[in-house]
């Protein structure tokens, strides 16, 4: 126990410097359209770590719901929301922010989960075990998961057909 | 799978396919005859209540062919082992008064229109009751024995007999006079957006029904197949099992088999089935 505390304080002070800029959940200001201006982190997305967030199961999941013609290396995308091929040039930078953070910013009542968000929530999990969270829950993603998300998405500005 | 029907699900998901994307799709198939004679409604138009469906359609619609033919014969229905195993206990005797479910009916078919009318109301207990509930009355009450648990697989094997017995009959849920607060309670709970992931039972099944979920294909949730035999379970599932799997995948803290909210729930979900037949034990992937 002990060991693990030191190790968790440890973390925090190596993170420091990133955390001071991070924005967080409440802090982030959407413009009346849903846009987010401001970078979550102030560092640079990593569009190859984006798609790490976007395939995984436990990260973004988008493709369960979003079909991307350029990731058709990962099985199983999904049509709950609209395909995300030629993204880029339907939206900007502090649009496609506004979209992960809350969907509902921009879509109102949108199917689409509220990424960079912490509640309320009306029965809130620990996860997927069906038990009560412990706790305010983390967002599902972290701003720099959003900040690589969007480095990627910015990168799909072709249609096929 | 033959050709041509691969050749129609290409067609039928156009654009969208691409490698590695959710698998060719089946036609729908809609024609479901168990054992060659049994025939059973899988679309119907969907009942004055809901408000935004304008057609209904069972569960079996959406699975692939390979899925459906396991239910088109009893000899390829898993399911039927566990409706075997319950039509032993049926006659079996149980508590103090040496009685078995057939000391009071003929045999199964004697209940051929439980399963299309259940969750009903119940007047002796002041409360809506499902086929469980019902059972365990029996159970406790005119037999004097000690409860199956709700989830226990004889309670699943015993509800699976109950519904093999009423197959082909409509659905018919009653859900005015004194259900209709259990009824709106239960419809409550499904247009409500749970969990971390903000999702209603209304938003995968009524909004996406059709659509693909990551490698899931949405069917519209109806809950005239069950007990469903799932293959990914190799075993007959609940009602209230099934809806904390999918609550759970919102990410929320689901309700306990059994609770009044299932029960509220599966009221209200049995009711949108209203004019489909009694279908379970189904096949589902
Ligand atoms: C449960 C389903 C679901 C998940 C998961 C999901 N989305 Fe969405 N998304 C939608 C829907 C539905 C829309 C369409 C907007 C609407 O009508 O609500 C949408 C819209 C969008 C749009 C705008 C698309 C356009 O071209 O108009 C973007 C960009 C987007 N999502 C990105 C993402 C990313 C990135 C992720 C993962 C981090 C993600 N989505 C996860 C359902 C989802
Ligand atoms: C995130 C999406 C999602 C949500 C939300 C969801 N489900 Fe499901 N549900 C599924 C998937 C995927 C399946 C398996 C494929 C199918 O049958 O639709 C399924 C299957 C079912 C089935 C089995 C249908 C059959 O024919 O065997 C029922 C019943 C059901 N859901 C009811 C519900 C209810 C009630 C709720 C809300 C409490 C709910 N679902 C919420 C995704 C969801």
């Amino acid at each position: 126990m002990k060991i693990k505390h030191t190790f968790a304080v440890a973390a925090i002070v190596l993170a420091a410097p990133v955390l001071a800029e991070t924005v967080s959940p409440a802090a982030v200001v959407f413009d009346e359209y849903g846009e987010v201006a401001q970078s979550l982190t102030g560092v640079a997305g990593n569009p190859e770590r984006g798609v790490e967030v976007m395939t995984n199961r436990g990260l973004g999941n988008c493709i369960a719901c979003h079909m991307v013609t350029d990731l058709q290396d990962h099985p199983f995308h999904g049509e709950v929301g609209p395909s995300l091929d030629g993204v880029a040039t339907r939206w900007s930078p502090e649009q496609l922010r506004g979209i992960m953070v809350n969907a509902k910013n921009t879509f109102p009542d949108s199917i689409m989960p509220a990424f960079y968000h912490v509640g309320p929530y009306i029965r809130p999990g620990d996860a997927f075990t069906g038990k009560a969270a412990d706790g305010e829950l983390p967002p599902l993603l972290s701003a720099q998961d959003i900040e690589d998300v969007i480095a990627y998405l910015m990168t799909l500005d072709t249609y096929y057909d | 799978m033959t050709k041509r029907t691969l050749f129609a699900g290409l067609l039928a998901t156009g654009g969208v396919l691409v490698a590695g994307l959710a698998q060719a799709q089946d036609i729908i198939n809609d024609e479901l005859v168990i054992n060659g004679d049994l025939n059973i409604v899988t679309q119907a138009p969907a009942a004055d209540h809901l408000d935004y469906m304008s057609v209904v359609r069972s569960g079996w619609t959406f699975r692939s062919t390979e899925t459906q033919a396991m239910q088109m014969d009893d000899f390829d229905n898993p399911g039927m082992l566990g409706v075997e195993s319950a039509m032993s206990d049926f006659t079996t005797a149980m508590g103090a008064d040496g009685e078995s479910c057939a000391s009071c009916h003929d045999g199964p078919e004697s209940l051929s229109n439980v399963r299309a009318t259940y969750p009903q109301w119940d007047e002796e207990h002041g409360e809506v009751q499902t086929v469980e509930m019902q059972v365990n009355e029996c159970i406790t009450e005119r037999m004097g024995a000690e409860p199956w648990g709700y989830n226990s697989t004889e309670m699943i094997n015993m509800s699976g007999l109950i519904s093999w017995a009423g197959r082909g009959e409509i659905v018919d849920i009653a859900i005015d006079g004194p259900a209709q607060e259990t009824w709106q309670m239960g419809k409550d709970l499904y247009y409500t957006r749970t969990g971390q992931l903000e999702l209603s039972c209304a938003n995968c099944h009524e909004d996406n029904y059709d659509n693909y979920i990551r490698a899931d294909h949405l069917s519209m949730g109806m809950l005239t197949g069950f007990p469903t035999y799932r293959l990914k379970d190799a075993r007959l599932v609940s009602v209230h099992s099934r809806f904390r799997g999918c609550i759970r995948d919102t990410r929320a803290e689901t309700y306990a088999v059994g609770s009044p909210e299932f029960v509220a729930l599966e009221l209200y979900v049995m009711s949108r089935g209203n004019g489909l037949s009694v279908e379970g034990p189904a096949v589902r992937n």
